[in-house]
């Protein structure tokens, strides 16, 4: 086969591979290929040497005659100024010449956005502008999937807080009483249980209608989430029956004092299309201190059943399971 | 029908005629208010129904609501980013053309239970082309017919275009490409977002 001239060579690589340098046997380059030009347009890369363009970061070699001893292997270079674009690249001897290939590694949507390259930039062959295309496509796809799983948390969550949320109140219901008091007993932490019951509540439902029956409700409500601290659980569990969970309080004097003041407050009439409608409480209070381990349905039980020594005592007070 | 071609159905009502229109095909497919997921997979009836809805409720003529459901998904700014995929295409209207053949591949590359037409360019050497459109669904003609009129816009090529039903789901279009540089064009780079 007949010599090839290096001005073929150069035709054949500007099209076939347009990100290339040709050097000469020192190492320094004769021709740079037009997609290279673009990342340097302010500078004339022929005649310098390789070595001052680029920085070799992998084989570490800082001589061109070493770089010639390993034609065909992976290289990584990047510029030796800024913006210092990393690259990989192939050398392979060619004649009198040594061709340096390059391609553009995992920074390739950064250089084709720093460098405003073109379809024309790459060759046709090249796989570049599909991997663009599917970067693109699947990044769309990715986000309208994400923006579906977003709506669906969303869902989820006021799915949750309904199915955990009284809707007459707007207070916790059983369910929701049921997983804090797991967690807490999970926790070891101490608090204590209260159960309430409306005293004469059924009158009003009974003579004044359900409409006032619901403001009562959700009066008494606003009382008692006013009553305890934010952290503090109010859970309607009943027609009318309550059950507060307190933490972190252990003294019955202080519990004594909520519960009365509680049911001071509930005592005030409330007043409803005219009307006064007048109701009191009876609670049942059990410490988590006093089980050991505290087992969630005793506690309740025995809740239950301290607030029925209230009732039979005459109502509008709170007991205590063990005094 | 995918999520994604009712919700081009869906964006092309709302961005084009507003959300009370849109509430009102809604309210008459028994759809709720917020529509479509892109990402779900909905029954070819309710498509039907919906399109049947914008039909009525526009006063217009099937294929050219959905013709204007073509034109409306590359030259509107909300579909953008499906403008620049199909750029992607070719440097030219006629390499774009030429493209179009592996577009349903391309889609299911990106989406893999996304189903398009398939797409079939043929080159009559009498310089008219033709681009078969066929599909198991009835309609897509139209819709690449305004898809492909707004794309010869968009690469500044001089183009005129005729659509033939040849039965359901059957179209051909028939390409007279008159000049592939005649306008300016939008501009595209390989950059998102830069245009």
């Amino acid at each position: 086969m007949e010599q090839v001239s290096e001005a073929a060579i150069r035709g054949l690589m500007d099209v076939l591979c347009p990100m290339y340098a040709m050097l000469d046997a020192n190492g320094v380059i004769r021709h740079a290929g037009p997609t290279l030009c673009k990342l340097r347009p302010q500078r004339r890369l022929a005649g310098l040497p390789l070595l001052d363009v680029f920085d070799l970061t992998r084989p570490r070699l800082s001589r061109f005659s070493q770089l010639v001893e390993c034609p065909g292997e992976k290289l990584h270079l990047q510029f030796a100024d800024d913006p210092k674009t990393a690259l990989k690249g192939v050398l392979m001897p060619c004649g009198p010449v040594t061709i340096l290939n390059l391609s553009f590694g995992i920074s390739v949507l950064d250089s084709i956005r720093d460098y405003d390259l073109t379809n024309a930039d790459f060759a046709a062959t090249d796989m570049m502008i599909e991997m663009l295309y599917l970067i693109e496509a699947k990044s769309a796809a990715m986000e309208a999937s994400r923006k579906l799983n977003m709506r669906l948390q969303g869902a989820k969550i006021a799915a949750e807080e309904q199915a955990f949320t009284d809707t007459l109140t707007g207070l916790k219901n059983r369910r929701a009483m049921d997983h804090i008091l797991a967690r807490l007993i999970g926790a070891g932490q101490a608090f204590a249980l209260m159960h309430l019951d409306l005293d004469f509540f059924k009158a009003v439902n009974d003579t004044m209608g359900h409409a006032a029956g619901d403001h009562v409700l959700q009066r008494v409500a606003r009382i008692m989430v006013e009553e305890v601290r934010k952290d503090d659980t109010v859970a309607r569990v009943g027609g009318d029956e309550f059950v507060l969970i307190l933490t972190g309080i252990q003294k019955r004097e202080t519990l004594s004092r909520i519960a009365s003041r509680l049911i001071a407050r509930l005592e005030k009439p409330i007043h409803y299309g005219g009307q006064d409608c007048r109701v009191s409480a009876s609670l049942g209070i059990v410490l988590s201190v006093d089980y050991d381990p505290p087992v969630a349905r005793d506690m309740l039980e025995d809740a239950d059943e301290a607030l029925y020594s209230s009732k039979r005592q005459g109502r509008a007070r709170h007991s205590f399971h063990v005094e | 029908m995918h999520g994604l071609i009712n919700r081009a159905i869906q964006c092309f009502v709302r961005d084009t005629y507003g959300e009370e229109i849109w509430m009102d095909v809604a309210r008459g497919v028994a759809l709720d208010a917020s529509g479509f997921e892109a990402m779900l997979f909905y029954d070819d009836a309710l498509t039907d129904q919906v399109l049947g809805g914008i039909v009525s409720l526009l006063n217009k003529p099937r294929d050219e609501v959905l013709e204007d459901i073509g034109t409306y998904l590359v030259s509107h700014p909300n579909a953008e980013a499906l403008r620049r995929l199909l750029r992607f295409g070719g440097v030219d209207f006629m390499e774009f053309l030429h493209s179009l053949d592996d577009l349903p591949d391309r889609a299911r590359m990106a989406v893999s239970d996304l189903e398009l037409p398939r797409l079939e360019l043929h080159d009559d050497r009498d310089s008219c082309l033709h681009l078969h459109v066929r599909s198991d669904r009835d309609g897509f003609g139209p819709v690449m017919l305004g898809v492909l009129r707004t794309m010869a816009d968009d690469y500044g090529a001089l183009v005129f275009l005729d659509l033939r039903h040849r039965g359901p789901g059957d179209d051909v279009i028939y390409i007279a490409l008159v000049e592939t540089a005649f306008a300016e064009g939008r501009s595209f780079t390989l950059s998102a977002g830069k245009g």
